[in-house]
């Protein structure tokens, strides 16, 4: 749906993104990672036409980003805000409006959405008369009035409580069940393997890893288990595979072990079970927050 | 371009719809009408001046006997010697004693509390008026024959064209040239403030990138700027069909006062200008004087009225589009208000420094090199040229002055948005000179 070509962008002083390619396809949720700098909100300008890049191309649906694609995208900045002084529900159909839709649509539509999010009250009320997570709410409605198909959510869930977090992303869900593609730009490594399918990771400018979010973390997997016997501690020179730590639990230990290359689980449990008794046994896959430190502090 | 409508049409309604702008809409008009009313009603009803001041008299010198008629505000009263007239004042009721030696020199007046200078004045030029005429009518001058060598000469302007010779108003020139130059000034820092302003806070409230991810920064600063001066524009017009209307009114219900104050206001001129003489050159002075205010009234219909609407309108329209054009690039650099000062100062510098020529050099000489000049530039033109169409500007210089006021505002608009298009999306960098030169060459 979305391809991110080679994308250069250069500002005076620093290289934003040297060569950025993705490809984000149709009706997935995308996760846009990296740390602060990585240069997230410049590639995300770049895609809503902002500003424009140095070289490369971005194209949707095969067609080279242009004017027309506005009212097809709904973007979520994460320095977010509306106007103060402006009544909420005008506010709305004014930001709906210059996404192309008529003001009859616009002020339909938003008055639905006032509804489904319960703030059909507030709409003649003044941004500054509202609570946070009401303007937040208010921001989210202005993103997808347009039914765009592709939605751009840069930290969406910061300055809500975890109530209205969950409100929003079953909103968010929902949109992309009914087609919509959504990228979503986030540190918050939980909410990624929850919600995204696939994912890229930039630092200093640089894409270093994508892919979908299994794959990723089956890429990471390491042949890292947690065993949990009967009995007291092992003595560790004895066993044929590595173990990582070793700690006591109310009814016997667990162990952190790692198999040496070519081993499987078969051989351990077949070394363990004439030894003890064996209550758990669970693969460690590494979850995204660590694939994303160690893909970072690994690439410098 | 449907998009700059809707831009136009937020920016135009958000402040049109304020209880502030509202508030100043008709307050001014009220305010402006009711100061005006407030001086026609006391010049009229002499309210200000306070009760009739009794005089006692006492007259030495006898040339004043029978001859002193008091007014208004005096009354006159012929008390016997001075020295008990002196000694009794403060028991007498009288509210001024004044004292006329027989050689009509150290002449005193003697109150309570210190003499007004008001009322000692009145009778001063009461006393002057019967004295003149007593010292004319010893020394066998005939005061007519007098007044009439005294009379003073008067240089008419004219002008010569095709057409013929035709009376030429300086006045009139002078006062709508500065008018027009003064409204021009203070609305290009009024509504140019409001541009910047509106794109501060657009950069503050951090609703720009939801904007411009819907239209181009150009749309954006074009939409903002055609929006205040819409509003600029409504106000002007407001203004003054209410100031007509109020005036209509006001007018209506003081006519018989005002009258009767514009004949004080102009006896009192007249009265200020005499020298000596009686009540009968008095009056055909002040005929003979010109006064400038009826005068520029008499003389407005003679100027180029419908030039200097047109250009009025030219311009307000391109000088107002080219300074708050700069007006928006210094609020895109910025992240506050209190920052703009850097930036304010050399766009305004071309205006303050016109306006203080204006009122010199230009309006005193508005065919001199300079104010030709000045009046080309299009940061200087638009207040430059006001003062000088007046006069009579060849057309040639007129169109080569829109023609470059044009080209002007184009330039600078381009210029302009090129370092908005940046600005709005650089938060919390203070931006330097430098850095305004960097943005203005990145590439889209």
């Amino acid at each position: 749906m979305l391809s991110i070509r080679n994308i250069v962008k250069q500002y005076a002083g620093h290289r934003a993104l040297s060569g950025v390619s993705i490809e984000v396809e149709q009706g997935k949720v995308f996760g846009l990672l990296g740390p602060n700098g990585a240069g997230k909100t410049s590639l995300i300008r770049i895609i809503n036409q902002i500003t424009a890049p140095d070289s490369g191309e971005v194209l949707i649906n095969g067609q080279k980003l242009n004017q027309h694609h506005i009212g097809s995208i709904g973007y979520l900045p994460e320095e977010r805000g509306l106007y103060k002084k402006m009544e909420i529900g005008e506010q709305i159909v004014y930001l709906a409006q210059l996404k192309g839709l008529t003001e009859q649509e616009a002020t339909r539509r938003a008055k639905k959405w006032f509804v489904k999010l319960e703030i059909e009250s507030w709409w003649k009320k003044k941004i500054e008369e509202l609570s946070k997570g009401m303007q937040q709410k208010a921001q989210f409605v202005a993103t997808v009035i347009h039914e765009p198909e592709l939605i751009i959510l840069d930290e969406p869930f910061t300055g809500f409580d975890p109530v209205n977090a969950e409100i929003i992303k079953n909103e968010i869900l929902e949109l992309n069940r009914n087609g919509a593609t959504i990228i979503f730009s986030t540190h918050r490594m939980e909410s990624v393997e929850e919600l995204c399918d696939s994912i890229a990771l930039l630092n200093l400018s640089h894409k270093i890893l994508d892919g979908k979010v299994r794959d990723i973390r089956n890429q990471y997997r390491n042949g890292t288990y947690i065993l949990e016997h009967e009995g007291g501690a092992v003595s560790t020179a004895e066993l044929p595979f590595e173990v990582v730590a070793q700690k006591a639990t109310e009814d016997g230990n667990r162990m952190t072990l790692k198999l040496t290359p070519g081993q499987t689980l078969n051989d351990v449990l077949a070394y363990m079970l004439p030894l003890t008794r064996i209550s758990r046994v669970e693969e460690v896959v590494p979850d995204m927050n660590e694939i994303f430190i160690q893909a970072v502090s690994t690439h410098k | 371009m449907h998009k700059i409508l809707l831009i136009i049409k937020r920016e135009y309604f958000s402040r049109v719809k304020k209880k502030s702008f509202l508030l100043v809409t008709f307050l001014v008009p009220v305010l402006f009408i009711g100061m005006f009313s407030l001086i026609v009603y006391l010049a009229a009803s002499q309210g200000g001046l306070g009760d009739k001041k009794k005089v006692e008299v006492v007259d030495e010198s006898g040339w004043f006997a029978g001859k002193l008629k008091g007014g208004k505000t005096i009354e006159y009263s012929v008390a016997g010697d001075y020295a008990t007239a002196k000694k009794e004042f403060l028991k007498s009721g009288y509210d001024y004693l004044l004292y006329i030696p027989a050689t009509v020199t150290n002449i005193q007046l003697f109150g309570e509390k210190t003499p007004s200078a008001m009322h000692s004045g009145k009778i001063e030029e009461e006393l002057s008026r019967i004295a003149v005429a007593r010292r004319l009518g010893d020394a066998h001058i005939d005061s007519a024959m007098l007044a009439g060598a005294q009379k003073q000469v008067s240089v008419e302007p004219k002008q010569i064209t095709e057409n013929g010779e035709k009376d030429a108003h300086i006045y009139a020139a002078y006062g709508v040239g500065l008018a027009c130059a003064f409204l021009i000034y203070m609305s290009l820092f009024l509504y140019g403030a409001q541009v910047m302003r509106g794109v501060i806070e657009e950069k503050v409230s951090r609703i720009i990138e939801v904007i411009i991810s819907s239209v181009k920064p150009f749309q954006l600063m074009l939409g903002k700027i055609i929006g205040v001066g819409m509003v600029g524009l409504t106000q002007f017009v407001l203004w003054i069909a209410l100031t007509m209307l109020l005036s209509t009114v006001a007018g209506t219900a003081l006519t018989g006062n005002k009258g009767k104050a514009m004949q004080q206001i102009q006896q009192s001129q007249g009265m200020s200008e005499q020298i000596g003489g009686n009540g009968a050159h008095q009056t055909e002075i002040t005929a003979a004087t010109d006064n400038p205010v009826a005068s520029l009234m008499a003389s407005l219909d003679s100027l180029p009225v419908t030039q200097i609407v047109l250009c009025f309108l030219f311009y307000f329209f391109f000088g107002y589009m080219l300074y708050s054009a700069l007006f928006a690039a210094v609020g895109s650099a910025v992240d506050n208000e209190t920052e703009t000062q850097q930036f304010i100062l050399p766009v305004t510098l071309p205006l303050i420094f016109t306006i203080i020529l204006s009122q010199t050099v230009i309006v005193n000489n508005p065919d001199s090199a300079l104010s030709i000049w000045l009046s080309m530039i299009p940061f200087t033109a638009p207040i430059a040229m006001m003062i000088r169409i007046p006069f009579h500007v060849p057309p040639i210089q007129i169109a080569a002055s829109m023609l470059l006021m044009v080209l002007g505002f184009l330039v600078t608009t381009w210029v302009a948005a090129r370092i908005y298009r940046v600005g709005i999306l650089m938060y919390g960098k203070k931006a330097s000179y430098k850095e305004l030169a960097k943005w203005f060459m990145y590439k889209e």
